[in-house]
């Protein structure tokens, strides 16, 4: 089977891989400038999301420089996928903790041990 | 320009602004908003490259779960409908710095990244669901197929010499699973104090933390004043 897009032209692999620097970058300018927990998660959200994008890329028969059009990358796409989720969740639970014992969300004020 | 290209720049776009303004936005009900157009279109780019399985599954648990958990989350911590918290000018200095560093050594090793060589199953069909099922399962259709092994095989032992198959990760995603969803609905669950059965444990109990849920204003009140600058 033939694939119609497949030898129109490809989009090269650096193009992807540009996208996920930009996702990274921003993700770990979130986790250090926001100061809500929430915000936080989100900002790995992003940086995860980078990652799946370069293994996606990385495997796709549908980019040009990728390497094999193997399913590998694919698959650790979707275990990335599902471990964020279970990050999300455990993510969740620290911070209703901590806005239990803190009452609030801010991540600043959760200086207790610190001397 | 055709559509291929068409297509990637405007989910590119897409996704770039969204994450950027997830950044600079000091609203967290809006970040969590640009979250779910930056997921939506990264899915997008997952379609693009051929990767339908892994997109649907984006769609699904991303932009359907892990949003909706961060929903959950932005709904039980506000504490006013619009909750927002400036950052101070050093966190963004340090924020840039970083970020600026960091953006600098990846866009060099995104440029020095080797010139493609040409790969061989260029015309091979995309890979469907169906075949991620079976590597999951053990089973590695494409690299039996394709002339690695000439032995026409797909039974499990033939699978094994190969060497890779997902079985035994995925049984150990879904254990880590509900270990830990075990272990979020026991952080998450509602516990009684201990200074609310006897007396006052810590000294710190009634300071600084919140009453056992009939007053928890005043310190929050106080904490918020007090750590604000």
């Amino acid at each position: 089977m033939e694939l119609p897009l497949a030898h129109a032209s490809q989009i090269p692999l650096i193009a992807y891989l540009l996208v996920g620097s930009v996702l990274f970058v921003t993700g770990i300018t979130c986790m250090i400038a926001k100061r809500n927990l929430i915000g936080i998660l989100i900002g790995i959200e992003l940086i995860l999301n980078a990652g799946t994008v370069n293994l996606v890329a990385m495997s796709s028969p549908f980019v040009a420089g990728s390497g094999l059009p193997a399913l590998d990358g694919q698959v650790f796409a979707l275990f990335v996928i599902l471990l964020a989720a279970a990050e999300a969740a455990a993510a969740l639970a620290i911070a209703l903790t901590y806005y239990g014992g803190y009452a609030t969300i801010d991540v600043d004020h959760g200086d207790r041990l610190n001397g | 320009m055709d559509f291929n290209w068409l297509f990637f720049w405007i989910l590119a776009a897409i996704t770039v602004t969204s994450a950027v303004a997830a950044v600079l936005t000091t609203h967290i009900v809006r970040m969590a908003f640009y979250l779910v157009v930056c997921l939506g279109a990264v899915a997008g780019l997952f379609f693009l490259a051929g990767a339908y399985f892994v997109g649907a599954m984006q769609l699904m648990i991303y932009v359907g779960g892990t949003v909706v958990l961060i929903g959950f989350g932005v709904m039980l911590t506000a504490r006013t409908p619009f909750v927002r918290m400036q950052t101070t000018p050093d966190q963004w200095l340090l924020a840039m710095v970083t970020a600026a560093t960091l953006g600098a050594m990846l866009l060099q090793a995104t440029l020095r990244y080797p010139k493609p060589i040409e790969p061989p199953g260029i015309g091979e069909p995309a890979v469907s669901p169906g075949r991620l099922g079976t590597a999951f399962l053990g089973l590695r259709l494409e690299a039996a197929s394709s002339g690695t092994s000439s032995q026409t095989g797909g039974d499990g032992e033939d699978a094994e010499s190969l060497g890779v198959a997902y079985l035994l990760p995925f049984e150990l995603v879904s254990v880590h699973l509900l270990a830990v969803l075990i272990g979020a609905a026991y952080l998450a669950r509602p516990r009684r104090r201990p200074d609310q059965e006897t007396g006052r444990e810590g000294e710190h109990a009634g300071a600084e933390r919140s009453g056992p849920g009939e007053e928890p204003r005043p310190a929050a009140v106080a904490i918020a004043s007090g750590g604000d600058s």
